[in-house]
């Protein structure tokens, strides 16, 4: 089995549409063992929706912006394996604010980029003392090469977390650490329903795509995530793999 | 086994008052989720999940939004339960 094995933690199942929830079921049908993370008044309906993996995971509270969670992630973890291969990265948030590029505020754009670009480094930190030689840090992009409709200061977030993805590559690598990410079409899960007209991206995404474009399958995501968390991509790091059915290589 | 929209209100309301603290009692049909229970919208997905796990229905996200109402839902669960 890809994963055989294995002991991921993974953050981002909220409903069963999330993508992190499709990676943590194919994780365990590939032979892993998971750890599940959320928060706050979140908390509730991840440990219900966990009920509905193979597998009921534990699930930690870890808010990525606090620091006195990071700081005890690692010995909370240990509770419950003894060691990572393997960590997802499905976290984001912007406020209301941040998707109207002209007006939103300072604290709207920084608000945005510590929850969703400076959160990689701080979850690799938090868990690298788990890790070892072969582990691998994976996280969900939306491709920040483009001003997109409606996506604005979460766009420029992105950047940064593609960006942050390279310097984690750099500073984790001597640590035999690999960082990459999955850059995947719009797919409705609440994330994306959460951010207002996302049908923007909805309508012409399936025309563009040489292979096509389902907004409701989150699993072509799902399963990029699981073969980056596997021992097959043993040499990439720093890398952006789009699963996209092929939008980010056509012209207009 | 099906159960009847009275016992579906009735549960529907336990689910409410575990999440919100709102007395049972006030969770009723003609009550909007929204403007009169004031239930904001990461409360209306726990009580649907909640509501799927103790009535054994799906509620896809596309059906939270015509549940405008207590008793839109309840109506929506006795339809579909299996």
């Amino acid at each position: 089995m890809l994963l055989e094995g294995k002991k991921l933690l993974i953050t981002g199942v909220l409903m069963d549409s999330s993508i992190a929830f499709h990676v943590a079921r194919l994780a365990q049908e590939e032979g892993a063992e998971v750890v599940l993370t959320s928060f706050g008044r979140t908390m509730k309906i991840t440990q219900t929706i966990a009920r509905r993996l193979p597998t009921t995971p534990p699930v930690l509270e870890l808010d990525v912006t606090d620091q006195e969670h990071l700081d005890t992630l690692a010995d909370r973890l240990g509770e419950h394996v003894d060691h990572l291969d393997g960590v997802l990265h499905s976290i984001g948030f912007a406020p209301q604010g941040a998707f109207n590029f002209l007006e939103a505020t300072f604290e709207d754009v920084s608000t945005a980029m510590h929850a969703s670009a400076f959160s990689l480094k701080s979850l690799a930190v938090a868990a690298l003392p788990r890790m070892s030689a072969g582990g691998s840090i994976v996280g969900l992009t939306f491709d920040a090469k483009f001003a997109w409709p409606v996506y604005d200061w979460m766009g420029v977030a992105k950047a940064a977390f593609e960006s942050t993805n390279r310097y984690c590559a750099r500073d984790l690598g001597p640590k035999g650490v690999r960082c990459n990410l999955v850059s995947a079409g719009p797919i409705r899960t609440t994330a994306a329903k959460s951010i207002p007209g996302f049908e923007a991206f909805e309508n012409t995404w399936n025309q563009r795509a040489p292979l096509g474009w389902d907004v409701n399958d989150p699993v072509p995501a799902a399963k990029a995530c699981a073969a980056l968390l596997s021992d097959w991509f043993p040499a990439t790091t720093g890398e952006i793999v789009h699963v996209d059915g092929g939008v980010h290589v056509m012209g207009q | 086994m099906a159960q009847s929209e009275q016992e579906i209100l009735e549960g529907l309301a336990e689910i409410v008052n575990e999440e919100t603290g709102l007395p049972t009692d006030s969770v009723q049909a003609d009550k909007s989720f929204t403007e009169d229970l004031d239930i904001d919208s990461l409360s209306m997905m726990t009580i649907v999940v909640n509501a799927e796990e103790k009535f054994g229905v799906r509620i896809p996200d596309d059906e939270v939004k015509n549940l405008t109402t207590v008793g839109d839902a309840v109506s929506f669960i006795a339809k579909n339960q299996g």
